[in-house]
């Protein structure tokens, strides 16, 4: 495992609960805002929480678009968490249209306001919800959510969901209310997850670790 | 339906976790830490950490607990007491909340409400109700442990509450508190029923049935348990249990 992980800080999110997670996972978290140590990174985490264009915006204004980008094409595992995960994707409606990283076809949609059942359901998502294997997968083999059986609860807390173009990109999904909604995404070494493994418990410190664990293909 | 999450709540003065009845007559039960740790292995969903003086003081000292709680807790934690403004708020996230939870001030100044939205995101930010019985299907909210009247109805400060974006709602029943005697069924269904928001009920959870009721009858999307917990009255496991077993969706260990 490279022992060195860079976590994006874009000035947006509690970003201690994600570093506590990793050095629990027994490696070493460094926060940064400067691009050329992102470049350079071994992994990257970009973390988040709050609204999508705010996200982009501190990405942009430090030059860590670039930089992420940079890291991705070059083949270093790159996990995202809940906004950023959203930000992986090539554009998102959350209060206009705003442009993403592009790093994964699709877009990101508000939850619907109802479920199958036509009823009004509340809105954050928000707590624990089992991971349903996605995009024809039975399981999760080769990707950071190897260590979980199917239907393992993990916690969300979300308004905005990911709709990736490519079906193959879902690795796994949960139900609200009849609904499908996607929980976590890989494409090549671009993992992203919608749920926050640094807040799942058990189960979540078993996610970050087998991403910390993995090649740069694992996802 | 959507899930439904068990809250363990922890009352702090100073270092101690203490408890009352009825938001009064405090007693020291132990060290908050150890308790948080004890109801994450236990399988809590999330935790609640309440500064019980920190209003009447004007101060808010659970930035150290709070540090100290994550770096070995990872689920999600949910801090109030004496928060009065975007700063307050800030300390308490970058120490390690989620989410903080908002009463005292909010009353006094309900456009703090929108100011930690902004900042901070709805999911970050719990109003914090104390509900006293004020006439029949009637509350008024209260604060600094339900002695202090606001003159303000909880339904209808519920749902300013939701529209200044607020992302969840607590709602604890102040007659209730410590009683055992379950949660103030109409008190959650008339806040329940006014905003689409998440509404945690507390207040009287004292019993597994407890639970399947305040969901099914009362519409409530989590419980907060205190003093049933702390006294080993009953556990989670148990409560789990028996809500899986009356249909309710909670997460599986």
């Amino acid at each position: 495992m490279s022992a060195r992980v860079a976590i994006v800080d874009y000035g947006l999110g509690n970003l201690f609960s994600v570093c506590q997670a990793v050095a629990r996972c027994g490696a070493e978290p460094e926060l940064t805002a400067e691009p050329g140590r992102v470049r350079a990174a071994g992994r990257l985490i970009l973390p988040g929480v709050g609204a999508f264009a705010d996200g982009m915006a501190g990405l942009r204004a430090r030059g860590l678009d670039a930089a992420v980008r940079a890291a991705a094409a070059a083949g270093r595992p790159l996990l995202g968490i809940c906004l950023g995960m959203q930000m992986l994707f090539a554009e998102s409606e959350e209060f206009g249209r705003h442009q993403g990283l592009g790093l994964i076809p699709g877009r990101v949609v508000a939850i619907p306001p109802s479920g199958a059942d036509g009823k009004p359901h509340k809105i954050p998502h928000i707590g624990w919800n089992g991971l349903i294997p996605a995009g024809g997968r039975s399981g999760w083999e080769g990707t950071p959510l190897r260590a979980l059986a199917p239907a393992t609860a993990v916690y969300f807390v979300h308004s905005f969901v990911a709709d990736p173009a490519e079906p193959a990109d879902r690795l796994a999904e949960c139900d609200y209310d009849g609904l499908r909604l996607t929980a976590a995404v890989g494409r090549g070494n671009v993992v992203g997850l919608q749920f926050h493994p640094e807040r799942s418990g058990p189960a979540g410190l078993a996610v970050i670790a087998a991403f910390l664990d993995g090649g740069a293909g694992d996802g | 339906m959507a899930n439904v999450r068990l809250i363990a709540r922890l009352d702090i003065k100073g270092p101690d976790l203490i408890k009352g009845v009825q938001l009064e007559g405090w007693r020291k039960v132990g060290r908050p830490a150890e308790f948080a740790r004890r109801y994450y292995e236990e399988g809590a969903d999330e935790l609640l950490y309440m500064d019980v003086v920190a209003s009447l003081y004007n101060r808010n000292n659970l930035t150290d607990i709070v540090a100290e709680t994550a770096r070995e807790i990872f689920i999600p934690l949910c801090v109030g007491g004496g928060v009065r403004s975007v700063e307050d708020a800030d300390k308490l996230l970058r120490a390690g909340a989620d989410k903080v939870a908002v009463n005292t001030a909010a009353t006094k100044r309900p456009e703090l409400i929108s100011e930690l939205s902004r900042r901070f995101g709805s999911q970050a930010v719990v109003l914090s109700i104390e509900a006293k019985g004020a006439g029949p299907g009637r509350w008024e909210a209260r604060t600094d442990n339900g002695r202090e009247a606001t003159g303000l109805d909880v339904v209808a400060w519920a749902r300013r509450g939701a529209e200044l974006g607020a992302g969840e709602i607590l709602v604890t029943a102040v007659d209730r508190d410590g009683t055992f005697r379950g949660l103030d069924l109409d008190l959650v269904a008339a806040v329940s029923a006014a905003v689409t928001i998440p509404v945690i009920a507390g207040g009287g959870f004292g019993a597994p049935e407890h639970l399947a009721e305040a969901v099914l009858k009362a519409g409530a999307d989590a419980v907060a348990i205190a003093r049933a917990l702390h006294h080993q009255r009953t556990t989670l496991a148990q409560v789990r249990v028996r809500g899986l077993a009356q249909g309710l969706n909670l997460r599986r260990l």
